[in-house]
C-alpha cells in the first residue's frame, strides 16, 4: 500500500518536474533559470523582462483581433519556476517520508540529497549541462535567514543561556581551531608532496579550512529529538552549531580578505586587525541582534489592533535585522540568532496565544521548505561537471582531518569546561558531540562563493566541500541513531509539568543564592539572580505590556498551563463517552439532568429550548417569549430545591449547557473576516470573570474555612472591596471594567445575607440576570429570578436579550476534568468554571469544534 | 604551609568536621599537609560575619549581609542554621549546614557501613522541607506552603490566585489526602528532578 502511495507519487513528482524541465528548455537561452534566475543577475532578469516586454503579453501592438486568451509564459516565467521548483523539492520531501523504514534508517537530510541525485540525473539526461543551481546569494539571503531564525527562535532560552560559556567555547574556540588547524594540516600535507601540483598557498589552505568548519547538525539534531537525549547534549550541539556558522562566517570574511591582501602584503599589523575584525563583526552582529530584539519586543506591545498580521512583523523585523547586519558589515547570522532568542520571551508574553501559536507555524513552515530545498540542492549539484577536479590526495586528507581535528577540538574544549562544570559532560556525550560534526549547506555555500580570480583551484574546493557534506550528511547521518543507541547516551529525564517541582525549583535557587551570599562569594547563582532583577526591574518594564508582566511568574505559568490541560481533558473525556453525562456519575446525585438543564437555562435559551422540544424536559414548552417578558418564571423554585440537592451537579450543568448556549449562536457569526480571527478576546473581559470567580472563591474558602459567614461583613463594605484588591493594591487603574459597578454587587449577591434583595429588583431592569452565581447561595429569594445569565451576557442583554455578546460567543466554559484538580471540594461550591476560562487565553477551536458535534447529538 | 596548618588548628575540632561533612580538603589522607582549602575559607568568612568575635553567628549577623535581606525566603534559610531554641550558631554547625550543598561525588568510594553522607538526595531534600515545616511537625500545611508562595510571588498575583496555586500544589503532591504535604509525600513529588543539580554549589565541591 504504502509502495504503492510512493509510487503514485513519485510518478507525479516526475511529471512536475518534467514539466519545470521542460519550459525551462523553452528558454534555454537564458542561462540562468529557475531558482538562481530570480535575483543574482537583475542584468540579465532585465535584459529577459525587456524582451518578454517586446515578443508577447499586452506590448504587442500587431493584433488583428481580439483575443480571448493568450499564451503569456513569458510574463511568469520566472515567479512560475521559481514556484515549481519549490513545489519539486517539497514533494521530494514529501516521498522521503512516505515510508518509515526508509526515514528510521536514513536520516531525512541523507534522503533528500539522495533525491536530489536523483533530479540531477533526470536534469542531466534532458539537458546534458546543469541548468539549474543554488547560488549563494539566494542560499544567503533567502533560505539561510528563516532557518536560522526558526532554530533561534525555538531555542529552549534558559537551557541556552545557562549553558551559554560551554556554547561560546566550542563555536568560538572550536571553529577558530578547527579552521586552523584542518587548513594548517593540509597546508602541510600539500608541502610534503601528498596532493600533487596545486596552484595554491597556506592562505588558500586557511580559507578553506574556515569555509569547512562550519557544522550544521540537521541530521544529529533530528537524531537527538528522536532519542530524547539529555538536554545539555542537546543544547551543546544545537546552540554550537547555530552560533557556529556565524563564526564561521565571520571566519571566513577574514581570511577572504587576507587572501585579497596578498601574501607579502601581511604582516603583524594586518593580522591584528584581523582579529579586531572578528571580534567586531561577531559582537556587533550579536550587539545588533539584541537591538532589534528589544525594537520588536517593544513593537509588539502595541500590536493588539493588528492581530492578524502581528506574528508578521517578526518575521520581517528578523529579517531586516539580517539584512542590516549583512549592510554593516556584521556577522548577519549571529544577528538574527540573538534577535530570535533574546525577543522569542518578550513576545510571547505580548502577543496574542493565536499570534503566537501562528508565528511558531509560519516559521517552521518556512524553516523547514527552505531546508528541504537546500539539500535537495545540495544533491542536485552533483551534476556540475566544472566542479569535479578530482583530487585523491586532497579529498581524503580533508575527510580524515575534519574528523580527526573536530574530536580532538571537543575533547579538549570539554576537558577544559569540565574543571569548571558542576556537572561535567561525561565521554559518551564528548565523543556523539564530536561525530556530530555533519558539514552542510553553509560550508557548500561559502565555497560556492569563493572567487575564481583569487582562487585558482576553487572547482576543487567546491567539488571536496560536496563530498564532504554527502559523506557527513549521509554517512554519519545514518550511523548516528545506532551510535547513540549502543553508547547509551544519557536520556532526557522525562519532567512532567508539576507545581511542586516548579515551585521547589525556585525555592532552591533562593537557597543556593543565600548560601552563596552566605559563604560571601559569587557564583552562577549570583549572576542568575542579578539578571532576574534587572530583567524584572527594567527589562520587562520596557518590553512587556503590563497585562504581560503580571502573568509572567512562571509558578503562576504551570498553574494557568495545568488548568488548561485539565480542562482539556474535561471536555475530550466528555467526548469520548459520547456525552458529558460522566459528570453526573461524579457524585451520587441523581438529579434529571436534562431537566435541571431545561430549567436552568429556560430563560436565556430560547434556542437549545427549540432544538431540545422534542425531548420530554418537564416543563412543557414554556414559551420562550413568555419567560422573557416574565422576570419569576414559575419554575424557578423548583430549581432551586434541585440546587440544593448538588452543587456540583448545578455546576456541570452550567457548563454543559454554556457550550450549548454558544454553540446554538454559532451560525449566526459571520465566519469570515478578512482583518480578525473569528473572534477577539476582550481582555477587561477576562479579568473581570476572573475577579469575580476568584473573589466568590476567596468567599467560600472563608465560610468553609471559619465555619462562620464573612459574606455577611462583605456585603457592608461592598464599595472597599471593590476598589481594592486583597493584596492591598488598588485595582488597576488602566483597565476600565464595563462591569465595574456589578463587581461589588456580585460579592453583594454571593452572600447569603437579607442584603441582596435590595440588589435584584435592580438587576431585573436591565437584564434577565447576571452573574454565574449559583442560586442555591440564595434560598430566601424565592421571588427573585435566578441569576444564571453569565455576566457577560448582560452588556448586550438590552437589544440582544438572549444572545451572548459577540465576544464572548468565542469563550468557552472550561472545566477541570475532575474538580477537585482545580481547587478543593470546599472551595469548588461554586461555579469555578470562569476561573479557568479566565485563565485561558488560549485557542478554543478545538473545544468548540467538540462541544458542536456534542451538540447535535443531544 | 605552616600558616594555614596553624589556621587549621585554630578551628576546634576540624578532623572530626571534615570527616562528617566531607568537605574535601583537596587530599584526604594527609589532610594537613595540605592546604584545607574550603574549611579555611569558610573558617575566613565565619569570623567575617562574626562582627564582635564571639565565636558564634547569631541571627542579626546573618542578617547583616545585604543580599540576603534581598532574599525572599532569606529569613526561613536564616532559620534554618539554627535548631530549634537555639540562639547561636557555631563554626561546626556552620560548615555543617553548608556541607549540604556539596555536589555528590561519584567517583569517591562507597563504604558499605558508612553513615549516609549530609550531602545525600533525602539530606538535601530535608533541608529544603524545613523551610516549609516552620512548626516542625513534619508536615507541610496549607498555611505554611502559602506564606513561602507569598514570600516569593510577592505583589505579582493576587491573594486568590495564590491561594489557588496553593491548594492545587498539596493536591498534587498529597497521596494521602490530609490536605497536608509529608517529608514522603514532597519527596516522591520531586522525585523526578536532579536534586543534585539544583541543590549544589560548585564551589563547595
Amino acid at each position: 500500500m504504502a509502495f504503492l502511495q510512493q509510487f503514485a507519487l513519485l510518478l507525479a513528482l516526475l511529471i512536475i518536474f518534467s514539466t519545470s524541465c521542460k519550459t525551462a528548455m523553452l528558454e534555454v537561452d537564458s542561462a540562468e533559470v529557475g531558482l538562481n534566475y530570480s535575483l543574482k543577475s537583475s542584468a540579465t532578469e532585465n535584459i529577459s523582462t525587456s524582451t518578454n516586454d517586446s515578443t508577447g503579453g499586452h506590448g504587442s501592438s500587431t493584433i488583428t483581433t481580439l483575443p480571448i486568451v493568450i499564451w503569456k509564459w513569458h510574463h511568469v516565467e520566472t515567479p512560475y519556476l521559481v514556484a515549481l521548483w519549490i513545489l519539486t523539492c517539497w514533494l521530494c520531501k514529501l516521498v522521503a517520508e512516505l515510508n518509515h523504514n526508509i526515514t528510521s534508517v536514513i536520516p531525512e537530510s541523507g534522503l533528500l540529497i539522495m533525491m536530489g541525485f536523483i533530479l540531477g540525473g533526470i536534469v542531466w539526461g534532458a539537458d546534458k549541462a546543469q541548468t539549474f543551481k543554488l547560488i549563494p546569494v539566494n542560499f544567503f539571503y533567502y533560505l539561510l535567514p528563516q532557518i536560522v531564525l526558526d532554530a533561534s527562535y525555538c531555542m529552549p532560552n534558559k537551557l541556552f543561556f545557562s549553558n551559554l560559556g560551554a556554547i561560546l567555547v566550542h563555536a568560538v574556540i572550536g571553529t577558530c581551531w578547527n579552521a586552523g588547524t584542518v587548513g594548517i594540516a593540509l597546508w602541510g600535507c600539500y608541502e610534503g608532496g601528498a596532493m600533487g601540483n596545486l596552484n595554491i598557498g597556506l592562505l588558500q589552505f586557511l580559507l578553506f579550512g574556515a569555509l569547512m568548519s562550519a557544522v550544521d547538525p540537521v541530521a544529529v539534531i533530528a537524531v537527538f529529538e528522536e532519542v530524547h537525549v539529555n538536554e545539555v547534549l542537546y543544547i551543546l550541539v544545537f546552540g554550537e552549531s547555530l552560533l557556529n556558522d556565524g563564526v564561521t562566517v565571520v571566519l571566513y570574511n577574514v581570511f577572504d580578505a587576507f587572501v585579497s591582501l596578498g601574501g607579502p602584503k601581511i604582516n603583524a599589523a594586518e593580522i591584528i586587525k584581523g582579529i579586531i575584525s572578528f571580534f567586531v563583526v561577531s559582537f556587533g552582529g550579536s550587539f545588533l541582534g539584541v537591538v532589534f530584539a528589544v525594537l520588536i519586543s517593544m513593537l509588539t506591545r502595541v500590536t493588539k489592533n493588528v492581530q492578524v498580521i502581528e506574528a508578521g512583523f517578526i518575521i520581517v523585523l528578523g529579517y531586516l535585522s539580517y539584512l542590516t547586519a549583512e549592510m554593516l558589515s556584521l556577522s548577519a547570522i549571529l544577528s538574527i540568532t540573538f534577535c530570535g532568542v533574546c525577543c522569542q520571551k518578550y513576545i510571547t508574553a505580548n502577543m496574542d496565544e493565536k499570534s503566537v501559536t501562528t508565528l511558531r507555524y509560519v516559521l517552521k513552515v518556512m524553516a523547514n521548505g527552505s531546508e528541504t530545498m537546500i539539500f535537495v540542492f545540495l544533491g542536485l549539484s552533483a551534476i556540475d561537471q566544472n566542479i569535479w577536479v578530482w583530487n585523491t590526495g586532497f579529498i581524503l586528507l580533508t575527510i580524515l582531518f575534519i574528523v580527526i581535528f573536530r574530536f580532538m577540538g571537543v575533547f579538549f574544549l570539554n576537558w577544559l569546561l569540565n574543571q569548571s562544570r558542576l556537572i561535567p559532560i561525561d565521554l559518551t556525550d564528548q565523543f556523539v558531540m564530536g561525530y556530530g560534526g555533519l558539514r552542510g549547506a553553509v560550508a557548500y555555500g561559502l565555497a560556492a562563493s569563493l572567487d575564481e580570480k583569487k582562487i585558482p583551484e576553487k572547482n576543487l574546493m567546491l567539488g571536496t566541500t560536496l563530498i564532504v557534506v554527502y559523506f557527513t550528511v549521509i554517512l554519519q547521518g545514518i550511523t548516528m541513531k545506532p551510535l547513540v543507541q549502543w553508547l547509551k547516551v544519557k536520556k532526557a529525564t522525562q519532567s512532567d509539568l508539576t507545581l511542586n517541582g516548579k515551585m521547589n525549583n525556585r525555592v532552591f535557587e533562593h537557597v543556593l543564592t543565600a548560601m552563596e551570599d552566605i559563604c560571601g562569594r559569587m557564583g552562577d547563582n549570583w549572576w542568575t539572580r542579578h539578571w532576574n532583577y534587572f530583567e524584572d526591574k527594567y527589562v520587562c518594564w520596557l518590553l512587556m505590556t503590563s497585562d504581560a508582566r503580571k502573568h509572567k511568574d512562571p509558578i503562576f505559568g504551570v498553574f494557568h498551563k495545568l488548568n488548561l490541560e485539565d480542562a482539556k481533558k474535561y471536555v475530550n473525556e466528555g467526548e469520548s463517552k459520547g456525552s458529558l453525562a460522566f459528570i453526573r456519575n461524579y457524585d451520587n446525585a441523581s438529579v434529571d439532568f436534562k431537566k435541571q438543564l431545561a430549567l436552568e437555562y429556560a430563560d436565556i435559551m430560547p434556542d437549545i429550548m427549540n432544538d431540545m422540544s422534542e425531548y420530554d424536559f418537564g416543563i412543557d414548552n414554556v414559551p420562550v417569549t413568555s419567560v422573557m417578558k416574565n422576570p419569576l418564571p414559575s419554575v424557578s423554585l423548583n430549581v432551586h430545591e434541585l440546587d440544593r440537592k448538588s452543587m456540583l451537579n448545578d455546576l456541570s450543568a452550567h457548563h454543559l449547557l454554556d457550550q450549548h448556549l454558544y454553540k446554538s449562536r454559532r451560525d449566526n457569526r459571520p465566519t469570515y473576516s478578512r482583518s480578525h480571527y473569528n473572534t477577539s478576546e476582550n481582555p477587561d473581559e477576562m479579568q473581570e470573570i476572573f475577579q469575580r470567580t476568584m473573589r466568590s472563591r476567596l468567599e467560600s474558602f472563608k465560610s468553609a474555612k471559619m465555619g462562620v459567614n464573612p459574606a455577611k461583613k462583605l456585603s457592608k463594605h461592598p464599595k472597599k472591596d471593590s476598589t481594592h484588591k486583597p493584596n492591598g493594591k488598588p485595582a488597576d487603574p488602566h483597565r476600565t471594567h464595563p462591569y465595574g459597578d456589578e463587581d461589588f454587587e456580585f460579592s453583594a449577591d454571593s452572600a447569603s445575607s437579607s442584603e441582596i434583595a435590595g440588589h435584584f429588583p435592580r438587576r431585573n431592569t436591565n437584564a434577565p440576570g447576571a452573574g454565574v452565581d449559583n442560586p442555591a447561595f440564595i434560598p430566601e429569594m424565592d421571588m427573585s429570578p435566578p441569576m444564571r445569565n453569565p455576566p457577560w451576557q448582560t452588556e448586550t442583554a438590552n437589544n440582544m436579550a438572549v444572545a451572548p455578546s459577540q465576544t464572548a460567543q468565542g469563550r468557552l466554559p472550561w472545566t477541570p476534568t475532575n474538580l477537585r484538580h482545580l481547587a478543593p471540594l470546599r472551595m469548588s461550591t461554586r461555579s469555578t468554571d470562569s476561573f479557568a476560562m479566565a485563565d485561558a487565553s488560549v485557542d478554543d477551536e478545538a473545544p468548540e469544534e467538540k462541544s458542536g458535534s456534542h451538540h447535535t447529538r443531544l | 604551609m605552616g600558616s594555614t596548618n596553624s589556621t587549621l588548628l585554630k578551628i576546634p575540632n576540624v578532623e572530626v568536621l571534615m570527616q562528617e561533612t566531607g568537605l574535601k580538603l583537596v587530599a584526604e589522607e594527609n589532610c594537613l599537609n595540605v592546604s584545607p582549602a574550603h574549611i579555611i575559607r569558610l573558617h575566613d568568612r565565619f569570623k567575617a560575619l562574626d562582627k564582635e568575635g564571639r565565636g558564634h553567628l547569631c541571627p542579626h549577623d546573618f542578617g547583616a549581609i545585604k543580599e540576603l535581606a534581598m532574599n525572599p525566603i532569606g529569613d526561613r534559610i536564616i532559620g534554618a542554621f539554627f535548631s530549634p531554641g537555639k540562639e547561636t550558631v557555631d563554626f561546626h554547625t556552620f560548615v555543617k549546614i553548608l556541607a549540604h550543598f556539596r555536589p555528590v561525588d561519584k567517583d569517591r568510594p562507597k563504604e558499605p557501613n558508612s553513615p549516609e553522607p549530609i550531602n545525600s538526595r533525602s539530606n538535601k531534600l530535608k533541608f529544603a522541607f524545613q523551610l516549609y515545616d516552620q512548626d516542625k511537625d513534619g508536615k507541610i500545611s496549607r498555611d505554611e506552603l502559602l506564606q513561602v508562595l507569598r514570600a516569593m510571588l510577592g505583589m505579582q498575583v493576587t491573594d486568590e490566585q495564590l491561594e489557588s496555586i496553593a491548594d492545587r500544589t498539596i493536591q498534587e503532591a498529597d497521596l494521602d489526602r490530609d490536605d497536608t504535604i509529608s517529608f514522603e509525600e514532597f519527596r516522591k513529588s520531586l522525585e523526578k528532578i536532579n536534586i543534585d543539580h539544583k541543590m549544589s554549589i560548585r564551589f563547595l565541591r
